[in-house]
């Protein structure tokens, strides 16, 4: 675990950085700097009295090469609205668009990774990570070599063959990073990729993640629920508001990059942005739990706590 | 891999397990010889128990079986069955399963139908498979399909329902086509399904085949060729002829017959589904 973590200076992949490979081989590699844009996006469920609103009337823009947190209370419609910017589901109102062209069902420029482990465990690590290249016929040797690569990022060079079930949670979800990853998709969603870890390996997948991404930094979208860890990736929050969702608020999160966990809970720009996004959050986790949520209810009680103690 | 074999069965004789497996065994059969011959041990029958030929007897009629052709004729015959049964049930059953899982349209149409016919018992079809079907051979083959068939058709719909939407999801994203998704995602999904569908279905369908050629009769039994026979037979033979230790020995042989057949079809499903652990 730790030799995985380990990596030091990173070159992605060999020797060459990131414009060099889109250069190099232009047909293969999606555009650097996408960007995606949601507007004025609803989403209803049923019909007539049925009806039930989900999202309405959102609007915001995923910018190019920077990472976008989304955080809302839980059961607000993140993952209706992740639906949606995938292409598994259309909007009932309002466009996604994907620099400039409209968003119209799955594609490998969109991928999510997905919050429990959706690798295919009848599939070894190696296997599950050229799934997307052999589905789309580019089982090259170039694909290859990238696939090791990716291995080798991840750590998970002598996992190469384990299946899915011999892995533990944070390799799953490592492997799950590169399956993605090989596709080099125009915009990276990841639906709480760190839900369901211990706290100790959560912590570290958040770093390696962080590490990765400021490698990497294609245009990505990550949906939380730990305050935390949006504040210690994020290159701009947006707070949604209660069920039907929408953006209640977009915080810039300028802390300088690489960072470092320590460093976020000890700066004071970080506990400031933490305090603002609760407070929104407290807010928004009131009307929830007004309309009966359980959920809502402890995180109200959580916070209720934390500001008598201060 | 033979050393490990070799060594995993020394840890299996070693282990609790097999010695309480033995001391179960003994203890049956202790209770098995004691109870046939109460008569003779204690002046007095125990109830039902004394009715059955001891297992010492069974024993010396099995020894005397397997010298005799005709017997393994029987077996042959029975595992035959067994087998063109099985497998037709395994070419229709799972292509059948998997198109029902797979189109709605389809499953609307079908299932029904599937759902009516799935009840009733193989055996209340033999009247009419013999009218329907030329020959008694055919007659019995049908009957025994019948037995894995619905299980194997029900394990396949089950397993390929039960397949995470997520898992089409990510295919789709990555760029799979219909066809891609089929033989990556759902086949492999569903094989775990079709592997407990086929285990389930052959022991099914060795009480089928048992049943049926007992029912049928023998057109000349045991004989090469011949319709009808089979171990179903032999038994139905023994029981007429009044040799109650041939219908003991017919019995566990076909016992042996069924914990093979299921023995052999585990192992394939376990190489065939290598991901599935046991840790």
């Amino acid at each position: 675990m730790a030799d995985a973590l380990a990596f030091g200076k990173l070159n992605w992949p060999r020797d060459m950085n990131i414009q060099q490979m889109a250069q190099s081989s232009p047909a293969t590699y999606g555009p650097l700097g996408s960007q995606l844009t949601v507007s004025n996006v609803s989403k209803i469920y049923g019909v007539g009295d049925f009806a039930k609103e989900v999202v309405r009337d959102c609007s915001f823009t995923l910018e190019s090469n920077r990472l976008t947190v989304m955080i809302g209370p839980s059961g607000c419609g993140k993952s209706t609205l992740i639906r949606m910017l995938a292409g598994f589901e259309r909007p009932s109102n309002g466009t996604i668009s994907l620099d400039g062209r409209p968003v119209s069902g799955p594609g490998p420029d969109r991928l999510v990774v997905f919050q429990e482990s959706a690798l295919f465990p009848w599939m070894s690590t190696y296997d599950n990570i050229m799934f997307g290249p052999r589905a789309r016929g580019q089982d090259t040797p170039e694909m290859r070599t990238f696939a090791e690569e990716l291995l080798h990022k991840v750590g998970l060079d002598g996992f190469r063959k384990k299946y899915p079930a011999q892995l533990s949670g944070g390799m799953q979800r490592r492997a799950e990073l590169a399956r993605s990853m090989i596709n080099k998709p125009a915009i990276m969603i990841l639906d709480e990729p760190f839900r369901g870890l211990d706290a100790m390996t959560k912590k570290l997948m958040q770093e390696y993640y962080s590490k990765l991404y400021e490698e990497f930094r294609r245009t990505t979208f990550f949906v939380t629920t730990d305050i935390d860890e949006a504040i210690y990736l994020a290159d701009r929050i947006l707070i949604m508001t209660n069920i039907p969702t929408q953006v209640r608020a977009v915080i810039n999160v300028d802390l300088p990059r690489p960072r470092h966990v320590e460093d976020i809970t000890e700066n004071d720009d970080a506990n400031a942005i933490k305090m603002q996004a609760l407070g929104l959050l407290h807010d928004e986790a009131m009307k929830s739990f007004a309309r009966g949520s359980k959920a809502a209810a402890d995180f109200v009680d959580a916070y209720a706590k934390r500001i008598n103690k201060e | 891999m033979a050393k490990s074999f070799a060594l995993k069965a020394l840890g299996f004789v070693s282990g609790d397990d097999f010695w309480r497996g033995i001391a179960s065994i003994a203890v049956f059969l202790i209770f098995w010889e004691v109870g046939s011959r109460s008569q003779a041990l204690f002046g007095f029958a125990f109830p039902w128990v004394s009715q059955i030929p001891p297992p010492s007897s069974v024993l010396q009629e099995l020894i005397v079986l397997i010298q005799d052709p005709s017997f393994w004729m029987s077996a042959l015959l029975s595992t035959l069955r067994v087998f063109e049964g099985f497998l037709a049930a395994m070419v229709i059953g799972i292509p059948l399963g998997l198109a029902m899982a797979v189109s709605r349209t389809f499953y609307g149409i079908t299932f029904p139908v599937f759902e009516v016919l799935r009840p009733i018992p193989p055996l209340a079809w033999v009247p009419a498979s013999i009218i329907f079907w030329p020959t008694q051979e055919l007659s019995i083959a049908f009957v025994t399909f019948l037995g894995a068939f619905f299980t194997i058709v029900i394990n396949v719909i089950g397993g390929a329902q039960a397949i995470d939407v997520r898992y089409f999801q990510a295919a789709r994203s990555m760029g799979s086509s219909t066809w891609d998704i089929f033989r990556r995602i759902i086949l492999p999904a569903t094989l775990p399904s079709i592997v407990v569908g086929a285990t389930v279905g052959v022991g099914i369908t060795w009480a089928v085949v048992v049943a049926a050629e007992m029912i049928s009769g023998g057109g000349s039994a045991g004989s090469v060729g011949g319709s009808g026979g089979g171990l179903g037979f032999f038994i139905w033979n023994s029981y007429v002829g009044g040799s109650y230790t041939q219908i003991v020995a017919g019995m566990i042989s076909i016992g042996i017959a069924g914990y093979v057949s299921s023995a052999v079809l585990r192992k394939i499903g376990k190489w065939l589904t290598p991901w599935l652990l046991e840790n």
